[in-house]
């Protein structure tokens, strides 16, 4: 028997920011794929602490539904899960290369796959270019189009940044879009300046998080003046500055996130058999879609 | 899960199981007997001297102990999961003998029989007895009640095990669940949903439609049911409503629950949780009165300050264990380790006694949260709205309540 983990962060103050990952987890539960599929978080239950034991399977594999590697992947998840002998040097990663451990777990006998974050995987490229297709409702958006990807960035990680770097970079060698832009809210180029990074009038701006909440609901179209106040919402696209703004939302609610989940679980070992398939298939939406601009989506503050 | 049986038919699937060995469940015993070739079986119920039979006998003299057979079909073959905490779950809710439970006790001769099958289950782990009260069935009695359906609760979790069949049981149990407050109502009155993932948005809000962060806390929404769950729909209903409880649970049966304490919990924190181990060791026992009776939350605490350290607070008595301080109690630890880190200063202000009695008053009104209850126009109350306002009109200036600190130049 096998067993998926989503792990996720939860929240104690906010109900819709773990809609994503039961959506994520609902679909790959309807491909039959694992035995088990179960969710677990930091801030919800179960917790990263209990989800193990909950299990009957003993292969487990445990998929973070985070954005990039750092303190939640590298500290948190794995001292909760109690992974034996877990050094984040076993992943062996630049920053974003990090795939799989196999460890075994202090609670329980059984053996965990401990994947990579979802944020640094190949497939959240085309997850960020899905965004941009539906937010402007063109399946072929590209030509006359900026793409801004908006990341949090924080000084105290560099792999928080490079998540988003890279997937820039990887979207920008395919030639699609005009111009391609990393842009970050705790540091530079700060997405507060949106339009001075942009020749092209239309710009989508693709947030990569995993969950709408304050940061991509209140914090981010205020900043990039898209209102004045997030309670009034705004339009899509937003006229700024001679621009139009296409804005996206969080990434992760895009239904695309279940198949980059199964493309961590199938690169450390699981057997899929044709359920990546399936859950492309089934991808046409998101949990909540992008043009949902009415500004009552996810506007409590997450706790950390 | 049908490990135990290829066959539909429990009689048919029991013959082709003892050819491969001895089966022994719930006090079915039905064994090869090595004494020629003619396949000659011994068979024995609680009920059922020892006997021994021929293989086109033993089929008639198995349809006179169909309970037995049937029980065995069910746990066998549709349940499965020898050990798992699921297994153990789906026994207590019709009170089967669970490993580490003590067994009704008709005569000596079947209390034996049962703790032999608790052994078995507990693939040879010796059961240890446990106080609790609620004691297990047998067999025959099992079959008796199950065609009224068997009650159950779990936190504020009523939970009915019952035949599919009531007129001729086949041994398939099915499931209902609702609110312990729902226990009495028509089902017609409810809302009756048979998708396990629907409890997960049930379990989100409490009556108020507010988010409920913590699972187990009691104020579960009710005016719902879920109607004729499988054995695997129950627990993942379940385990929605009130995470990882069966689990550990289970682990508590067999003696193996690990508990940590809230020392080790805390100590264990990074990041902005690092503080919470400053916490003083008074303040712990505050934050578990206030968060951790049962009052706030349907776990039982098992946790302490440290190994040989208990705290005074009760830890509640609800079924399930909690095993270690959970997220909500980390992140509240934080907001009173960074409090506990102010001096204590002395006030002082002007008040009447009653208005020193109505703080008093506020403040149990909010820890209770009975300020919704409180009427209107219910001016005898401390905590009525209008006798705060009027008590911040007189008492407040620019910074809140008009107070000197003393000394001075603190």
């Amino acid at each position: 028997m096998q067993a998926l983990v989503v792990a996720a962060h939860g929240s104690h103050l906010n109900p819709d920011a773990s809609d994503p990952t039961y959506a994520h987890a609902d679909a790959i539960r309807e491909t039959g794929a694992f035995d088990e599929v179960r969710e677990a978080f930091w801030k919800e239950e179960p917790h990263f602490r209990e989800v193990i034991r909950t299990l009957e399977s003993e292969e487990v594999f445990v998929v973070p539904l985070f954005i990039s590697e750092g303190y939640f992947t590298e500290q948190v998840i794995p001292r909760e899960l109690r992974l034996e002998g877990w050094d984040p040097e076993q992943w062996d990663s630049d920053g974003t290369s990090a795939t799989e451990v196999t460890l075994s777990v202090g609670d329980a006998n059984k053996t965990v796959h401990y994947c990579g974050p979802v944020g640094t995987h190949d497939a959240m490229t085309d997850v960020i270019v899905g965004r941009a297709e539906r937010v402007t409702e063109d399946p072929d958006v590209g030509e006359g189009f900026g793409l801004a990807v908006v990341g949090h960035g924080t000084e105290r990680n560099e792999n928080s940044a490079k998540a988003i770097e890279y997937h820039t970079d990887r979207i920008r060698e395919r030639d699609r879009f005009d111009e391609v832009q990393a842009l970050f809210m705790d540091e530079e180029p700060e997405v507060d300046d949106v339009t001075d990074f942009f020749e092209s009038e239309d710009v989508v701006v693709v947030p990569l998080f995993v969950a709408d909440g304050y940061h991509t609901q209140e914090d981010i179209p205020e900043d990039m003046g898209l209102t004045d106040d997030f309670r009034l919402g705004w339009d899509v696209p937003a006229a700024v500055d001679g621009h139009r703004i296409w804005y996206a939302g969080a990434v992760g609610t895009e239904d695309l996130m279940a198949d980059v989940v199964l493309e961590r679980a199938a690169d450390a070992g699981a057997e899929l058999g044709d359920a990546i398939e399936i859950v492309r298939a089934g991808a046409g939406g998101s949990v909540t879609e992008p043009a949902d601009v009415d500004g009552t989506a996810g506007t409590t503050k997450t706790g950390d | 899960m049908a490990d135990a049986t290829d066959s539909s038919d429990p009689v048919d699937a029991l013959l082709a199981t003892v050819d491969d060995g001895d089966v022994a469940f719930d006090g079915l015993r039905l064994e090869p007997v090595a004494d020629g070739d003619d396949g000659r079986f011994a068979l024995e119920t609680p009920t059922l001297d020892r006997s021994t039979f021929g293989r086109s006998e033993l089929r008639d003299v198995l349809e006179t102990v169909e309970e037995y057979v049937t029980n065995w079909y069910y746990w066998q073959g549709d349940v499965g999961g020898e050990g798992t905490a699921r297994r153990a779950f789906l026994r207590w809710c019709e009170r089967a003998p669970v490993v580490g439970e003590a067994v009704t006790a008709p005569s000596a001769e079947t209390t034996l029989e049962a703790n032999r099958t608790a052994r078995e289950t507990a693939n040879g782990t010796a059961p240890e007895t446990t106080a609790e009260a609620d004691q297990s069935l047998q067999v025959p009695q099992r079959q008796d009640a199950l065609r009224d359906g068997i009650d159950r609760e779990w936190g504020q979790l009523c939970i009915t095990a019952r035949f599919v069949d009531v007129d001729e049981p086949d041994g398939v149990r099915v499931y209902d669940l609702w609110h312990v407050d729902d226990a009495d109502s028509d089902v017609a009155d409810l809302e009756v949903y048979d998708d396990p993932r629907t409890a997960r948005e049930i379990a989100t809000t409490d009556e108020d439609g507010r988010y409920r962060p913590l699972k187990t806390a009691p104020t579960l929404p009710s005016g719902w049911a879920f109607t004729g769950l499988s054995g695997d729909e129950l627990v993942e209903t379940v385990g929605s409503v009130y995470p990882a409880t069966i689990a550990n649970w289970h682990r508590e049966r067999l003696g193996e629950l690990d508990v940590d304490h809230w020392l080790e919990t805390a100590e264990r924190q990074t990041g902005i949780y690092d503080v919470v181990d400053e916490l003083p060791r008074d303040a712990v026992e505050w934050m578990a009165d206030a968060c951790c009776v049962d009052s706030q939350c349907l776990r039982r605490r098992e946790w302490e300050y440290e190994e040989g350290d208990e705290l005074d607070v009760d830890g509640g008595d609800g079924p399930f264990p909690c095993r270690e301080p959970c997220s909500l109690v980390v992140a509240a630890a934080r907001k009173w380790a960074i409090l506990e880190s102010e001096t204590e200063r002395t006030y002082e202000l002007e008040l009447t006694t009653s208005e020193f009695n109505q703080l008093g008053e506020l403040i149990d009104a909010v820890a209770e949260g009975r300020t919704d209850e409180i009427r209107e126009a219910d001016l005898g109350d401390g905590a009525n709205r209008y006798r705060a306002r009027y008590l911040r009109a007189k008492r407040f200036d620019d910074d809140g309540l008009e107070a000197r600190k003393r000394p001075e130049e603190y």
